[in-house]
């Protein structure tokens, strides 16, 4: 009974950390998106703000004797946004400015983080003595760092002689580990999620924002500066998918990094998770964990063998699938997606 | 002609809005040469000229959709830059755009409130208010929580109206607003005008009706494709003066009319009703018969189902059951031609020209050259895989030889060629293929006067070739000219067939509207 | 004051040298390559603090260096040229398939399926090969299909769902691989019948070349060609077949209509939906061809790496040519060059080999950019009267 329940808390716990790499990338992917361009280089911005946290700190901690935590989580975030905004930067001017296709230039931003990532990851390595051996221990603790709010509460009822505490003990622990036992990027995303979604709904810039991804002809009818909102909508979009690829690097694999592509994967997964949220913020939270919980179900399920594992990876895709599939049948007003999206703009077509 | 145009304007005035010298062109179409245009305060300005005369660009530059190539533009006196929509707001300039632009997933309210810097955060309870005020005091009727995909076309409208007025518009522009109004909107409109035009703003009316423009307007200003005419205060014009200002001479049509020789029925319709993809009923129990040697008119205000019409027939759009479309060959045998493809109608042998309204979104791939796009109607003749590249060649030739075509070559791409060129081109395709049931669309929409009568007389020479023509056209001394009998939409129902040799201009035109006025009186 | 609009054509040449405008947009892309090359080269000094001239020699010399690479290029741009041709017509279309990476990946399972599992059932060389690139090309058929006939019955968003399948067909491959691997515990296939060759790409030439292994260089370097041949014979053979098909064929016509306006294309009496599924199998099906002729022709190995990211790098090919396969050799060689010789200079240079990704990167946002100036005219109007 212990066990079972124990399984199924790692499950959520670990779909948690893996729900919020995509939930990031998709977060600002959804924002890009709201502004009618659909951008296939998530995967190579997530890439971008890895390497870049990554780099900060590393040389930050390289340098310095004895590294200040609070720095270095300032350096290591700094530096993922200035690297994953430098990436919305070259897209949004490619394709807002100079009307470069959309998906083209998306997937060749992918190339290009990609390889941005692992020429200055394969290097560390090397710099730091071989493969898997670097790490940025004090940006990645900093990062890490629980909330010991309730850490001590539970001891002490847990120490306690009558059941019923002790009882309530369990049940402190049990959601002291589901809730309270991740590092501050969690609940950050739950934060960008919920800001995201009132921007979206409750502020004129958000109205605004919309409009131009629905239907940008008529937003400029209307005074609004279309190539501002799709600059802007880019390059915070880019911002906070990059978080999502410095959370993986610090927090996930806990400050080092690995040649293995699987933040593109990842990267890929937060583009699915936009369909399956439906372009809504809030929907990606809980969409993120499901997909995190689909992907670990396999170290849950008894008797499975290796192979028969990757079926239950694939899970996340084809949910995605049937989504998509359903999103166009019933065919919703509200969740389409943005009219324009792919298209670019330019006034004086007619 | 322009002699006899007076300026109207004393000196003493200063326009709201001067414009000077404006030209613009698209690519080798040049839409206006150097404009010259006032417009002052508190007057109603009708904006007249045919369909293609450049009404709409240039008021487009007002509103900063476009920037003129050259040309200044003047506010108040002073010379001002309009590079976006947004300096035009600044400027109190508003135009409500014939194609209007609101945003669909969005509602009534957050389209008023879109693009306004009114607060971070959205007060649509304070938009919802201001509009309810503005509704009462113009007698509109819009639920501000209504989204725009549900509204009816007038309800889009006047929601444009609001979203100028709660911007607090000087000047407003309106782009044919009327035509896709009923006759009592229409007046409800022309009061608003006219509270408007109190409060000292000034109105412009893009129009190519005279009516409307005797009616409502103070003063005249006339473009010819894409010059200036003149300008004229309404009291001291009348509607013969103004078309020959817009024509550039009296009309005298004289469009050669042949007799119809050997009529046979050719197509009939009974029953026909269409239900487009938003459940709105765009055609209802439509019934009438097009013969062979015959040319038969439907005239109507744009959108009343013509499009619908022809496409159906075309096999382009399904029927509601019910509906009938059948078409006997010369040898009388009967086939229907409702519920098949367009593929399976030339399949039966019905030689099926259509001349769409949307010459190069339907009837002509804009980024092909001529001789490809010779092909579209032929592609599949002959065995083998490959296409027939000479005989879409000799055609495309034959086509821009016949018919002057101004192009540097059959390579060149349709899409750098001008309006007229585009039609003789798309026009050529489909008699090449000696239809025997020819439809168009507004052919001459666009056109100069003299590739226009190239084009009745096509249409003409095919009808004395036997094939039944069907001429949609929104001028109606064309009409009267040209067809043999004149079949007359309403709403998307007809309210009759005239014989196009008796029938007056206003006996049509009371018919075009007649059917709206049945409704409303219910 | 800048304006910018639509250009209909260019005016650079006036009079006899009219005819030279055509090329102007080739020249606005050449330069863009040329541009884009500096500006790597920029970074190679900065980070390397080497000469670029240098590097560029060097990357020259580790992809033409000895008539063996010199074929490696051969052999891995033929592959990405393959792909690339494989998308045009579902391109051309405009219907934007961003699965090709699973479509090659499906049809590289189905190619290793039948060297595995028939690897020792006596099937005669020629017709095993024949079954195979049948059956992958089937395969990559139907992955390329699914997505197409959801398109074409509810317009179920393509990009997202090819895009989707790419990862059921990486899920698949791995879920194949702890079945197939060999040695145990090694996680990985390892190379397939490495004794028997059942299933391998046939030596074509193996006698009259082999004699002549003394020869003259040119003989000597066509020998060294030899495992390759048979890939550049199909892919030639795909590229002229795919040229004609596009321009001369009522099929290609009916893509061309397609994918400039539906609407025109139904006015003109195609089936829409029919044509968008034949191309899309025929795209999936190229596609899969060119899996089965990374496994059979040249790995000789499955993974998840098989398709290694070139059906993504593929779209980018077709787009930049214009779906016209003769400029897809160039842009494919280029592009694999880039890759080969960055491979090279950082093994050289003690550099990671992703430094190829990052060229690459730059080498094709300055070709998309140039795309602008192709389009648009940009104007500098003198600022018109106007208070300051």
């Amino acid at each position: 009974m212990g066990t079972f329940f124990d399984k199924i808390i790692t499950l959520l716990t670990s779909a948690v950390a893996f729900g919020t790499v995509v939930m990031y990338g998709s977060l600002g992917e959804i924002l890009t998106e709201k502004s009618g361009h659909l951008n296939l280089g998530v995967p190579g911005i997530m890439y971008m703000g890895g390497i870049g946290g990554l780099l900060g700190s590393f040389f930050y901690e390289m340098y310095v004797p004895s590294p200040d935590p609070t720095l270095c989580l300032l350096i290591a975030i700094g530096a993922a946004l200035v690297c994953s905004v430098l990436g919305g930067l070259i897209y949004s001017f490619l394709t807002v400015t100079l009307r470069a296709n959309q998906n083209v230039t998306g997937l060749t931003l992918t190339i290009f983080g990609s390889g941005l990532a692992n020429f200055f990851g394969g290097s560390l390595n090397k710099l730091a003595g071989g493969v898997g051996q670097i790490s940025v221990a004090v940006t990645s603790g900093a990062i890490r760092a629980t909330q010991p709010l309730t850490d001590n509460l539970v001891k002490t009822l847990s120490a306690s002689g009558s059941g019923f505490v002790r009882f309530l003990g369990s049940v402190m622990d049990v959601l002291d580990r589901l809730l309270f036992s991740y590092g501050f990027m969690v609940y950050l995303a739950l934060v960008i999620a919920i800001l995201l979604s009132l921007f979206m709904n409750r502020t004129s810039k958000g109205l605004n924002l919309r409009a131009v991804g629905e239907d940008p002809a008529t937003a400029d009818a209307a005074g609004i500066n279309v190539t501002r909102y799709k600059y802007l909508s880019t390059c915070i979009g880019a911002a906070i998918s990059g978080l999502g690829g410095l959370y993986y690097v610090m927090d996930y694999i806990k400050g080092t990094w690995a040649n293995d592509g699987s933040i593109e994967a990842l990267g890929w997964l937060a583009v699915a998770l936009v369909i399956f949220a439906t372009w809504k913020p809030l929907r990606s939270i809980w969409g993120a964990y499901l997909f995190g919980a689909l992907y670990w179900l396999y170290n849950y399920i008894p008797g499975l063998s290796r192979s028969s594992q990757e079926i239950f990876k694939m899970l996340p895709y084809i949910v995605t699938i049937i989504v998509l599939i359903t999103v166009s049948l019933r065919h919703k007003r509200e969740d389409q997606p943005p009219t324009s999206l792919g298209m670019s703009y330019f006034r004086e077509d007619r | 002609m322009e002699e006899n145009v007076k300026t109207a304007a004393g000196p003493e005035r200063v326009p709201a809005v001067r414009m000077e010298g404006i030209t613009k062109s698209f690519g080798m179409k040049k839409a206006n040469i150097n404009v010259d245009l006032d417009i002052y305060h508190g007057e109603i300005l009708s904006l007249l000229g045919e369909n293609g005369s450049g009404k709409t660009t240039l008021m487009n530059m007002l509103s900063g959709i476009y920037f003129p190539d050259s040309g200044s533009i003047y506010v108040d006196g002073k010379p001002v830059s309009i590079r976006s929509p947004k300096d035009a707001f600044d400027l109190h300039i508003g135009m409500i755009h014939q194609h209007f632009k609101l945003v669909n997933v969005l509602t009534a309210a957050e389209n008023v409130i879109l693009g306004l810097k009114e607060g971070f955060v959205l007060n649509l309870k304070k938009v919802r208010s201001e509009v309810k005020k503005i509704c009462e005091r113009y007698g509109f009727d819009v639920d501000p929580d209504k989204k725009v995909y549900d509204m009816s076309v007038s309800e889009k409208q006047t929601l444009e109206i609001i979203k100028v007025l709660y911007r607090g518009a000087d000047i407003l522009i309106l782009d044919e607003p009327t035509a896709v109004l009923t006759p009592q909107e229409t007046t409800r409109l022309f009061e608003v005008m006219r509270n408007m035009k109190k409060d000292g703003k000034s109105i412009v009316i893009i129009t190519h009706k005279l009516h409307e423009v005797m009616e409502i307007s103070d003063r005249v200003a006339v473009l010819r494709k894409g010059e200036y005419v003149g300008d004229i205060m309404t009291d001291e014009t009348d509607p013969q003066q103004l078309t020959d200002m817009m024509m550039g001479r009296a009309v005298t049509l004289n469009i050669e009319r042949s007799e119809p020789k050997n009529v046979r029925k050719c197509l009939e319709v009974s029953h026909l009703s269409v239900i487009d993809t938003d459940g709105v009923k765009k055609l209802d129990d439509v019934s009438f018969t097009a013969n062979g040697g015959e040319l038969l008119g439907i005239a109507g205000i744009s959108g009343s189902g013509q499009k619908e019409l022809l496409e159906v027939i075309a096999g382009l759009q399904p029927a509601v059951g019910g509906s009938s479309v059948v078409y006997t060959d010369m040898d009388g045998k009967t086939s229907t031609l409702l519920g098949r493809t367009p593929m399976e109608i030339k399949k039966l042998g019905v030689h099926l020209a259509f001349v769409p309204e949307d010459r190069l979104g339907m009837g002509l791939v804009g980024n092909m050259d001529i001789a490809d796009n010779m092909l579209l109607r032929t592609y599949q003749d002959g065995g083998g895989v490959f296409v027939d590249m000479k005989k879409s060649r000799k055609l495309a030739e034959e086509i821009v030889q016949e018919f002057d075509v101004v192009t540097p070559g059959i390579s060149t791409e349709v899409r750098k060629l001008s309006g007229g060129n585009v039609q003789k081109i798309l026009v050529g395709r489909e008699i090449a293929g000696n239809p025997s049931l020819l439809m168009s669309a507004y052919a001459v929409r666009g056109l100069d006067i003299n590739t226009s009568y190239t084009i009745y007389r096509l249409m003409n020479e095919q009808k004395q070739r036997g094939a039944a023509v069907i001429y949609v056209g929104e001028d109606l001394d064309v009409l009267l000219e040209l067809c043999d009998r004149i079949l007359v939409l309403c709403a998307g129902r007809v309210s009759g067939i005239v014989d196009g040799r008796t029938a007056t201009k206003e006996q049509v035109g009371l018919m075009m509207t007649r059917l709206s006025e049945a409704e409303a009186a219910k | 004051m800048i304006h910018i609009s639509k250009r209909t054509d260019f005016t650079l040449f006036k009079g006899k040298a009219e005819w030279l405008n055509h090329y102007v947009g080739w020249g606005v892309r050449l330069i863009a390559v040329f541009l884009s090359l500096v500006v790597s080269g920029l970074l190679i000094f900065f980070v390397t603090k080497l000469n670029p001239v240098k590097v560029y020699g060097a990357m020259i010399d580790g992809v033409f260096g000895t008539p063996r690479l010199t074929w490696a290029w051969v052999r891995d741009f033929t592959l990405l040229l393959l792909i690339a041709v494989g998308l045009a017509p579902a391109f051309k279309m405009r219907f934007w398939n961003i699965g090709a990476e699973g479509q090659v990946l499906v049809g590289g399972i189905v190619a290793a399926a039948f060297m595995i599992h028939l690897g020792s059932a006596g099937i005669p060389a020629a017709l095993l090969i024949i079954m195979m690139a049948i059956c992958s090309m089937a395969a990559g058929a139907v992955w390329g299909v699914v997505p197409a006939l959801f398109k074409a019955k509810w317009n179920t968003n393509e990009t997202l769902f090819t895009l989707m399948m790419n990862y059921i067909a990486i899920q698949l491959t791995s879920f194949l691989v702890p079945k197939w691997e060999h040695p145990k515990g090694s996680n990985s296939v390892g190379i397939i019948n490495p004794d028997s060759n059942v299933g391998w790409f046939p030596k074509l030439f193996e006698k009259p070349i082999s004699g002549m292994t003394q020869g003259a260089p040119f003989t000597r370097f066509l020998t060294a060609g030899e495992p390759v041949f048979l890939n550049v014979m199909i892919v030639a053979a795909v590229v002229l077949f795919m040229f004609f098909y596009l321009k001369k064929s009522k099929h290609g016509y009916e893509i061309a209509v397609v994918g400039q306006s539906e609407n025109t294309a139904r006015y003109a009496a195609m089936n829409v939906k029919k044509i968008i599924i034949r191309s899309m199998t025929l795209s999936g099906a190229l596609c899969g061809l060119a899996g089965f002729m990374a496994v059979s022709g040249i790995d000789h190995t499955i993974s998840t790496g098989t398709a290694g990211g070139r059906g993504f790098t593929a779209i980018i090919v077709a787009w930049l040519a214009k779906f016209n396969p003769f400029i897809m050799i160039l842009i494919s060689g280029l592009l694999v060059f880039l890759e080969k010789g960055s491979v090279s200079i950082a093994s050289e240079f003690g550099l990671s080999k992703d430094v190829s990704h990052i060229i690459t990167g730059i080498i094709l946002f300055f070709i998309l950019g140039s795309e602008f100036f192709i389009n648009y005219e940009i104007k500098f109007a003198r600022r018109a009267r106007k208070e300051a």
